[in-house]
């Protein structure tokens, strides 16, 4: 059958599985919106930001596994795209971002609203099409989708000229795709693999380190037996939260420049690191040349450019995790006569471990007067459903989240790791809401972060998406403040925003519901008063304006070197 | 150290600029790069001469190996491989220099391609080695305009890069 190429788009998406795309009309796509008109099988939620329509479509991919999708039009609009896509790369979320161009024949003529939006976004992403011939459109969109969401997963970008979305041809959409310089490897090779394995049971002291890799891959569950079988403490950064349940005693937390001391210390005096889809982020190995000094380091990841990037490692394996984790669990099966004496070998450090926990527990200190926002975060993780999707901006609110909210599921946190998005919360809360209308979604943000996308509650009202948006604010730029305040001497340069918004009748000028308090006690009340609304919400908390996330590395210092009190 | 490294790349649009920002949004140097097409249709080689210790060359022929276009990336380095560059050089030539010109040119196997009554532009090919070498002794005569192409490279042996 004969269509034009934005119908050929369009078509393309429902092969691939879309029901919701988060995309900004404009000239250049003006043609696919006119077949979107009467196109019933895909839901168009329509932000009031092309940057946020890509962050709705990011929370949408990481709460769903499937690969986002966002469309905007050329120029501005494409431009608007790249910190979403920038985001959405350095947490490998798989997206796929249509972008409109002008015509073919105008392509480098300065045209109006013209941007070379491939060279611009070609460092964040993992690939990018120009579709020059409708001939071509089909097959691009079928080979989008696969680099997207195969091996380590990434945003890639199809710029779809105005000509080629108006120009026909019979659409025919292939069964598979083929690239030849492109083979990513999935399967964990056997014999490292039994080398792993032997070399775990030989261990005294070790430690599974865990990333956001194991919550893209789905394998959680093979994560979790693996560390059940063999009794071993397991950390996760803060992509690797839910991966493996933080109420199960072997849990360490997370670990790194936030995490908890016994998270660091026990990288610290660990023999043995397995590190499972994580990346050995500065913001985790705090200064490497005294980065575990005693581990040797087994490194599983799917992308090879990741080993060795930062450590040393004594064996990696290349392959999908669920793959490895699989087969390793196989193993240690198959070795079931050393179980027990390796479980007796692991007593004292288990008890080392919880001398650690109990010890310097992540805890704050309350206040009768001051709201403290990690009471807000603990209140909110008691109130809320077992399977609620949280996400957050960047900043103070959300170490706080990751260390008090616990998360004991995958894909239950959102939030923007690698890049450390301001403005990421709200729209991608706004993007899982969308894919999970009935489940409960709450967004945690600062009063900065929050302000950096709020015109998405308008779209929240307009689509009926009951998120609720928890604002901890402290009229400051929290984190930044913390730095000035424990490094600076106290020059709070431009981190004060002392202008008081008036955030409850702000949601009120959207046609949300707002409340707000700085007292206390009135924590619980407004958070159940908040979650019973049908709709969305703002919640503010007036918190302690000064207050710190501790503990703390500094940056540059060792993993053992944290500030606990301050 | 320095390296040879051969990548083959689907001969599409925008491949040299992914490659060439691959190194430099990474801080890595490119000592020199062709790329043309080969006999496979559809596929082009580039040759890449870059420096770095062993970590920095292990990133970089990972990272080539990660972009979508590439089908295979070759490192040359442990003497696996041929090299040839040209270079076109123009050279002041007049009374007596014009017959040590000559000497120079003939001892090089380099050959004359354009002659004026105070010029010579010399094409010579040969390992990058042994143009720097000729160059050497051509500077000193009154080097007027150089242009090399960079080194291209193949694999020693009957095999081809298929194995």
């Amino acid at each position: 059958m004969k269509m034009n190429g934005a119908r050929i788009m369009l078509e393309c998406l429902k092969r691939e599985g879309v029901d919701t795309v988060f995309g900004y009309p404009g000239g250049t796509v003006i043609n696919i919106y006119d077949e979107l008109f009467s196109f019933k099988d895909i839901r168009h939620i329509l932000p009031r930001h092309e940057q946020a329509g890509t962050h709705a479509a990011d929370g949408y991919a990481r709460a769903t596994g499937k690969v986002g999708v966002a469309i905007a039009t050329s120029g501005p609009g494409a431009t608007n795209t790249v910190t979403g896509i920038a985001t959405a790369y350095m947490d490998s979320i798989p997206m796929v971002i249509i972008t409109g161009q002008v015509p073919t024949a105008l392509i480098g003529n300065d045209a109006f609203q013209e941007v070379d939006i491939i060279g611009i976004t070609r460092p964040c992403t993992k690939h990018s099409f120009l579709v020059k011939d409708v001939n071509e459109l089909a097959t691009i969109m079928k080979k989008a989708f696969y680099i997207a969401r195969s091996g380590r997963p990434g945003p890639v970008l199809v710029d779809l000229p105005k000509d080629v979305q108006i120009a026909q041809t019979e659409f025919v959409y292939p069964e598979t795709v083929d690239i030849r310089s492109y083979k990513p490897n999935l399967v964990g090779h056997s014999r490292q693999i039994e080398k792993a394995v032997g070399m775990m049971l030989e261990a005294s002291r070790p430690v599974l380190y865990v990333g956001g890799g194991v919550v893209l891959g789905n394998a959680a569950e093979e994560l979790t037996t693996l560390a059940r079988k063999l009794t071993a403490p397991v950390t996760t950064t803060l992509m690797g939260l839910g991966s493996y349940p933080e109420n199960d005693p072997n849990s360490l937390g997370m670990l790194g420049m936030h995490g908890a001391y016994c998270a660091n210390m026990a990288m610290t005096h660990s023999d043995m690191i397995v590190a499972v889809g994580a990346r050995f982020d500065d913001r985790v190995t705090g200064k490497i040349a005294t980065f575990a000094p005693h581990a040797k380091i087994i490194h599983i990841d799917v992308d090879p450019t990741s080993i060795k990037k930062n450590v040393r490692v004594d064996l990696p394996i290349v392959g999908d995790v669920k793959d490895v984790l699989s087969k390793m669990n196989k193993q240690v099966d198959k070795l079931k006569d050393k179980h027990a004496e390796f479980a007796a070998r692991l007593t004292p450090w288990h008890e080392e471990i919880a001398g650690w926990k109990a010890k310097h527990p992540t805890s704050y200190k309350q206040s009768a007067t001051t709201i403290k926002p990690q009471f807000v975060i603990q209140k909110l993780r008691e109130l809320s459903n077992e399977d609620a999707i949280v996400s957050t901006d960047v900043g103070q609110h959300q170490m706080w989240t990751a260390q008090f909210f616990q998360f004991n599921r995958p894909r239950t946190l959102l939030s923007s790791g690698g890049l450390g998005t301001m403005g990421y919360g709200l729209p991608a809360a706004m993007g899982a809401q969308a894919a999970f209308p009935d489940r409960q979604v709450i967004t945690i943000c600062g009063d900065g972060g929050v302000q950096m996308n709020i015109q998405e509650i308008a779209t929240l009202v307009q689509n009926r998406l009951p998120v609720k948006i928890v604002i901890l604010n402290n009229n400051f730029l929290g984190m930044v403040r913390q730095w000035q305040e424990l490094f600076f001497d106290k020059r709070y340069s431009s981190t004060c925003m002392e202008l008081p918004v008036d955030f409850v009748k702000l949601a009120e000028a959207y046609g949300a519901k707002g409340f707000s308090t700085s007292k206390p006690g009135e924590v619980e009340k407004i958070i159940k008063q908040g979650f019973k609304e049908p709709g969305p919400v703002i919640m503010e908390f007036k918190v302690a304006r000064e207050e710190k996330v501790l503990p703390m590395v500094p940056a540059g210092a060792s993993l053992n070197e944290m500030v606990l009190n301050a | 150290m320095q390296h040879t490294i051969s990548v083959l790349v689907e001969n599409e649009f925008g491949v040299l600029s992914r490659v060439a920002s691959l190194f430099s949004g990474r801080g890595f140097n490119i000592d020199s790069l062709t790329v043309a097409p080969t006999n496979e249709e559809g596929m082009s080689r580039m040759t890449l001469v870059t420096r770095g210790d062993e970590n920095i060359l292990e990133q970089i022929t990972k990272q080539l190996n990660k972009l979508i276009d590439v089908i295979k990336v070759i490192d040359f380095t442990e003497g696996g491989g041929v090299e040839r560059e040209m270079a076109l050089v123009k050279v002041a030539a007049e009374d007596q220099s014009r017959a040590e010109v000559l000497r120079i040119v003939d001892i090089f196997r380099a050959k004359i391609i354009d002659v004026t009554p105070k010029s010579y532009t010399i094409e010579a090919t040969g390992n990058p080695a042994k143009i720097d070498a000729i160059l050497e002794l051509l500077r000193p005569l009154g080097l007027k305009e150089l242009v090399r192409t960079g080194a291209v490279a193949i694999g020693r042996g009957s095999k081809g890069w298929k194995g």
